[in-house]
């Protein structure tokens, strides 16, 4: 994944759009903060998820942190593999362990969220 | 012992560090209508010496189960605690620890819980225990609310009338502003009908819960109950007597989802309202439903065996207000009794004394009904209880029967009033033939003396 293409979320998503379907995972800083991921508790398919609320929820050995949606549509599919095996998601954030597949609703509006750039610059300060 | 003072003194140094002057300004933003405006109805304050002889004079007023001869039942029983058990519970590591929050660092406590969940994953026949909870009221409850949580919906519980009352009302008071109803089914004939519980079950029930050996004492149909909660998509379950395991079928064996018990016969002295032990056991597709904490065993980076908390992401120090479960403070101690008892027993001192339960109880129900006038109130299988129905007033005879050394039973009445002619007898494998004859002697004299049930004055 060409992580220059990507869509991010201050909540540290991100969102790989592709007409009107977008690709959901966690980007690389927030598996770098979580540490050890050991439960997703993912939507099901046919669920509407609406952009800036809640649509799961990660676990790590020593955390419980929600998944925000970055964008507004219905679930079209979920990535059962990274819900049974979270090592997915701790190997490979932007490939294998994916999250969920939404199907965007026409008026979702992409404008909240950041290029990798400005989420670079995000992550670097949001410590300080 | 050490007292906090709060003289005139100090009360006006703490208003004046917080720039007032009077304890009436510190309350100013209650509105008036709210506030009591009188002193509090309470007796004046006493010495210690009065004190103490106050409490001792209260406490003078009970009657510890030690003091006669027990039948008293409902939940706590009147078992033997092997001396091993205080003994190894009564160590100052074990003792004065209170809740492993460094948790590797306890290492004693992780291998005694773990060994805890162990004997109760045995026990039950269930895949996973978590590391205790507060009672098996609180037990029960907590497995209501983990069948919401795997059904992710509200709906409708269905429980038997047969299942304890107070934990019923515990139920209740958990489920009092979550959306969810309870249905009592009745049990007329002293247990749950299971062909009741087809025509009663729906869509919108989420769990069937009963127990077994239930409140009366008699066994429940719990396979047939299982197989019909399980066909119907409901979570099944159980509350057993720890002891009964030692002989009756597991709920594991039964197809039961999630097993709860009160764990205070394990090695857990009766006390007046508890402290007690709650179990929780269930099957392993629902662990991540599972209330509380649970140790687990692994190895170091040297490769020594060790035990860690696991699961402990769904606590309130963790989840906060999202936690699945009420339940931090699980009732170590009293677990570690329960390991150290069924670990000093054994499979096959806890099948002797599930057996002496049951001759006992037996001999006793034949003794008690072989009087005229008492019979057994229901015809169904029992383990180490059992209601007999009684002529006369039971509360008078049972106030006779404690005038003579014996705690008879219980009133069932309390609780149901539509049994108020009946008394629940308990037989621990504590009690002894004299014992048991004694009270049938006493109970057959008193009431040939006095139909009522009241004894004549000499």
């Amino acid at each position: 994944m060409d992580l220059n293409t990507l869509h991010y979320a201050k909540s540290h998503e991100w969102a790989h759009v592709e007409g009107d379907i977008c690709t959901v995972g966690i980007t690389q800083h927030a598996v770098d903060l979580l540490t050890d991921i050991i439960h997703l508790e993912l939507p099901k398919v046919g669920a509407a998820v609406k952009a800036e609320t809640r649509f799961g929820e990660v676990e790590s050995v020593k955390s419980v942190n929600e998944l925000i949606a970055p964008l507004s549509g219905t679930v079209i599919e979920v990535n059962d593999k990274a819900a049974k095996d979270t090592s997915l998601v701790n190997s490979d954030p932007y490939g294998a362990g994916w999250l969920i597949k939404i199907k965007l609703a026409p008026d979702a509006a992409k404008s909240h969220l950041m290029d990798l750039k400005k989420y670079e610059d995000y992550c670097a300060h949001e410590g300080h | 012992m050490a007292y906090i003072l709060n003289t005139a003194d100090d009360q006006k140094a703490m208003l004046a560090k917080i720039g007032i002057h009077s304890l009436e300004e510190l309350w100013e933003s209650i509105p008036a209508e709210l506030r009591l405006n009188r002193a509090l109805n309470i007796p004046t304050a006493m010495s210690e010496i009065e004190l103490t002889q106050h409490f001792s004079k209260l406490a003078n007023r009970n009657r510890a189960a030690g003091e006669a001869v027990c039948f008293l039942g409902g939940g706590a029983y009147d078992h033997f605690i092997p001396s091993v058990v205080d003994a190894i519970s009564g160590r100052s590591e074990f003792y004065t620890a209170y809740t492993p929050y460094q948790a590797e660092a306890s290492q004693g406590t992780l291998q005694a819980v773990f060994e805890f969940q162990t004997l109760m994953a045995e026990l039950s026949g269930m895949d996973v225990s978590n590391a205790s909870m507060y009672e098996g009221g609180s037990s029960l409850a907590e497995a209501v609310l983990m069948a919401m949580s795997i059904a992710e919906r509200r709906g409708e519980i269905l429980i038997a009338e047969s299942v304890h009352p107070e934990y019923l009302a515990t139920l209740k008071t958990y489920l009092a502003n979550l959306h969810c109803d309870v249905r009592v089914l009745p049990t007329p004939g002293g247990f749950l009908d299971p062909e009741l519980l087809k025509k009663e079950i729906n869509s919108n029930c989420i769990a069937v819960a009963i127990q077994s050996p239930n409140f009366f004492g008699h066994l429940e149909e719990v396979e047939a109950i299982a197989e019909i909660a399980r066909q119907n998509k409901v979570i099944s379950i159980q509350s057993f007597d720890p002891i009964s395991l030692g002989i009756l079928k597991r709920p594991g064996d039964y197809g039961v989802d999630i097993a709860v018990a009160e764990g205070q016969s394990l090695g857990t002295p009766l006390g007046y309202g508890g402290p007690y032990l709650g179990i929780l056991t269930c099957r392993q597709e629902y662990v991540r439903k599972i209330p509380g904490r649970l140790v687990g065993q692994t190895t170091d980076r040297n490769g020594n065996r060790c035990w860690v908390l696991t699961l402990q992401t769904r606590e309130q120090h963790i989840r906060r207000d999202k936690a699945t479960s009420n339940i931090c403070t699980n009732q170590g101690l009293y677990a570690l009794r329960a390991a150290v008892y069924l670990s000093a027993l054994g499979p096959k001192g806890l099948k002797e004394t599930a057996e002496l339960c049951l001759r006992k109880a037996h001999y006793a129900a034949s003794q008690l009904t072989g009087i005229s006038g008492v019979e057994m109130k229901f015809n169904r299988p029992f383990f180490k209880e059992f209601t007999v129905k009684v002529p006369g007033d039971v509360k008078s005879l049972l106030s006779t029967l404690q005038d003579d050394g014996y705690f008879a039973g219980l009133q069932t009445g309390r609780w149901y009033p539509e049994l108020s002619d009946c008394l629940t007898v308990a037989v621990t494998e504590k009690r002894t033939r004299a014992e048991i004859d004694g009270l049938a002697g006493l109970l057959k004299s008193t009431l040939s003396a006095n139909p009522s049930g009241k004894k004549q004055k000499a």
